[in-house]
């Protein structure tokens, strides 16, 4: 039996060793300064790069943070801070995680009717295929996940942290927002960081929400591009010119996720609350 | 102990909130006479008690805009599908219209009005069950080495990258499965399965492919696995120590103490474990779609190109033909949004009733 589990094991490593070795050894030879600084070229022209994909992505993510983080943190600060034990905090908890477990195709949907499909002239960003639609999506899917961390991440801090705050006469928000946030800080940023890295490869809520551009734009009001959804493109075409360049935008996106998730490993496993406790 | 209170009277400043709201000890002034009647009414109500309730009520709104997404992408899927809804009831889940000429389905012909959503629900169950059936016994087997086995050096380890596997972002499975995953088992794997499992009539190699429901299977048991062996992780530590030495002192075997000391106790969350990569799996977009050979086709070989809900979505959504066939889009939307919200529910649950009472896990 012990030896079936270590097969289980190796069997369940190995896709991941297979990934990466294959991304880096079709990949790595179109990572150059090109693919940074150029937009993509026509199939059969040498050259060119995501340079506005990786923008684009940029763009949503910010948007997308901006949406997602203070809410998130917000709804962490209420379920730990003031709702502890009570049933609206355990509904809102359990409604959360099953949030997260809502596929991220629903959101791009629901992001479609509610601001891509109405027709109200004098709404900005609504009415047709926008960043804006796609940010918001993507900002949704941020909220769920920082909640729950962010709220894992306040309990941690101790009580007499608190009560030494409340004694010196601060008020309790003032008290929450520099003591307790402060102290818990690390471990926020990095629920914030997996909720990103998280939403940064998604594909599925961008597709008819953000529908992609070839070109330079960083304008939310109109169609952007995304990296995921190039890659998306570039795969599926026939071209091997566009091949490579989708294996080198999926390298490029694999290191920035790997990268943040290493971050956080690293940070929780050296004790995120070591000041405090 | 005493040697810490110098400690503590040092890092006194440091617990010091901004100085500019806290008046300096037994300064605090008394309010002048001539104050105006706001700040006398600020005064008498205390400073902070506005601020304070303000600052809870903005709280409770982040709290509450949880439930309100979900109202609203429900209300939004609902009254974007009613058109649909009007014009086939649930016979869009359960019937296909038929060519009145050769008596074959027509299941999905958005040109002709023809609407069934049976041949991706199909597609959805067959490859969420044979993601399972592969996902299931490994993802168990990583949690019991990892859990009960594995040298501490190597624990951690593997437990990253486990995670990291579930980090990698479903769009770069979906790459990788269609450049190495289907090559191989158009090459290798389906004949394999044809010569030795065909009998089953499960199998029948005429696809010359190799995307369909068994390759779709394949990179869905590759995306659950982290998370379901995680989960079972979770509920595996939380099984008390005490279980586990009763067991051994009885004269048990190691592995007979994981199973009838471990896995027994811990089997409720483990089978919610299941259920939530279940959900994972029945939501699953980009890889499926990539993998699946979306053609809204039932098929009782799973060698064949079928097609999923998600995928079918992600297809067609943006083209979609006429108003109808958005809004019956919509639908299966809908109906995969109340699967998953059901299926996540009932694995919360089932995960909560093991691990309640335990710390939580950090991420």
């Amino acid at each position: 039996m012990t030896f079936l589990a270590i097969l289980a094991t190796a069997v369940v490593v190995l896709p991941l060793l297979a990934i990466f070795a294959y991304l880096l050894y079709k990949g790595a030879a179109s990572v150059n300064l090109d693919f940074f600084t150029k937009v993509l070229k026509p199939p059969g022209e040498v050259g060119g790069g995501l340079a506005n994909s990786i923008v684009g992505s940029a763009v949503l993510l910010a948007e997308a943070s901006v949406i997602g983080v203070p809410i998130g943190i917000g709804g962490g600060i209420f379920l730990a801070e003031y709702g502890r034990g009570t049933k609206f905090a355990n509904a809102v908890r359990f409604t959360a995680d099953v949030l997260n477990g809502v596929p991220s195709i629903i959101m791009g949907v629901a992001a479609y009717a509610l601001i891509v499909s109405p027709h109200i002239s004098w709404l900005p960003f609504v009415g047709h295929f926008s960043g804006f639609a796609g940010g918001v999506a993507l900002g949704i899917m941020m909220i769920p996940t920082i909640t729950r961390t962010s709220e894992e991440m306040l309990l941690m801090v101790p009580n007499a942290v608190r009560e030494a705050a409340l004694g010196l006469g601060v008020p309790n928000w003032r008290s929450i927002l520099s003591i307790t946030v402060r102290t818990a800080s690390p471990g926020i940023i990095t629920g914030c960081m997996l909720a990103f890295a998280r939403v940064a490869g998604e594909t599925a809520p961008l597709i008819f929400t953000v529908l992609g551009n070839s070109f330079w734009s960083t304008s939310l009001n109109r169609p952007i591009d995304a990296l995921p959804l190039r890659i998306y493109v570039l795969a599926l075409s026939p071209y091997d010119d566009w091949h490579r360049m989708a294996w080198a935008g999926s390298l490029v996106l694999i290191v920035l996720i790997v990268l943040a998730v290493s971050l956080v490993r690293y940070v929780t496993s050296r004790g995120v609350m070591k000041g405090a406790s | 102990m005493i040697e810490q209170v110098p400690e503590i009277r040092i890092s006194h400043p440091q617990m010091q909130p901004d100085p500019a709201s806290l008046p300096p000890e037994g300064q605090r002034p008394e309010p002048p006479a001539e104050a105006s009647g706001i700040r006398k009414y600020l005064m008498s109500r205390g400073n902070s008690a506005i601020a304070d309730a303000g600052f809870h009520w903005l709280m409770v709104l982040c709290a509450f805009s949880i439930f309100g997404i979900v109202a609203l992408i429900a209300t939004e899927l609902v009254t974007h599908s009613t058109e649909t809804w009007h014009k086939f009831g649930l016979r869009f889940f359960f019937q296909a219209d038929h060519d009145p000429d050769t008596h074959l389905p027509l299941f999905w012909d958005p040109v002709n009005g023809h609407f069934s959503a049976l041949p991706f629900i199909y597609g959805t169950i067959v490859s969420s069950i044979l993601a399972l059936i592969i996902a299931v016994p490994l993802s168990v087997g990583v949690a019991v080495f990892l859990t009960e086995m594995c040298p501490k050096a190597l624990r951690g380890i593997l437990a990253f990258l486990t995670e990291l596997l579930a980090a990698i972002p479903s769009i770069i499975y979906g790459v990788w499965a269609v450049a190495v995953l289907v090559p191989i088992m158009r090459e290798h794997v389906n004949p394999l399965l044809a010569t030795y499992l065909g009998w089953t009539g499960l199998f029948v190699d005429d696809n010359p492919t190799g995307l369909g429901y068994t390759s779709a299977g394949v990179i869905l048991a590759i995306m659950i696995l982290p998370i379901i062996s995680s989960l079972t992780r979770e509920v595996m530590t939380a099984v008390p120590h005490s279980q586990r030495e009763a067991v051994l002192a009885l004269g048990a075997t190691r592995w007979e103490m994981i199973r009838t000391g471990v896995l027994r106790n811990a089997r409720i969350g483990i089978v919610g474990a299941i259920i939530l990569g279940l959900g994972r799996a029945l939501g699953e977009t980009m890889a499926v779609t990539m993998v699946i050979g979306n053609t809204p086709e039932i098929h009782r070989s799973l060698l064949a190109n079928g097609a999923s809900m998600s995928a079918v979505i992600a297809n067609e959504y943006a083209e979609a033909v006429t108003d109808l066939h958005r809004s019956a889009l919509t639908e299966i939307g809908l109906a995969l949004f109340i699967v998953t919200i059901i299926v996540n529910a009932l694995a919360r649950l089932l995960v909560w009733a093991v691990t309640r009472g335990t710390p939580p896990r950090v991420i």
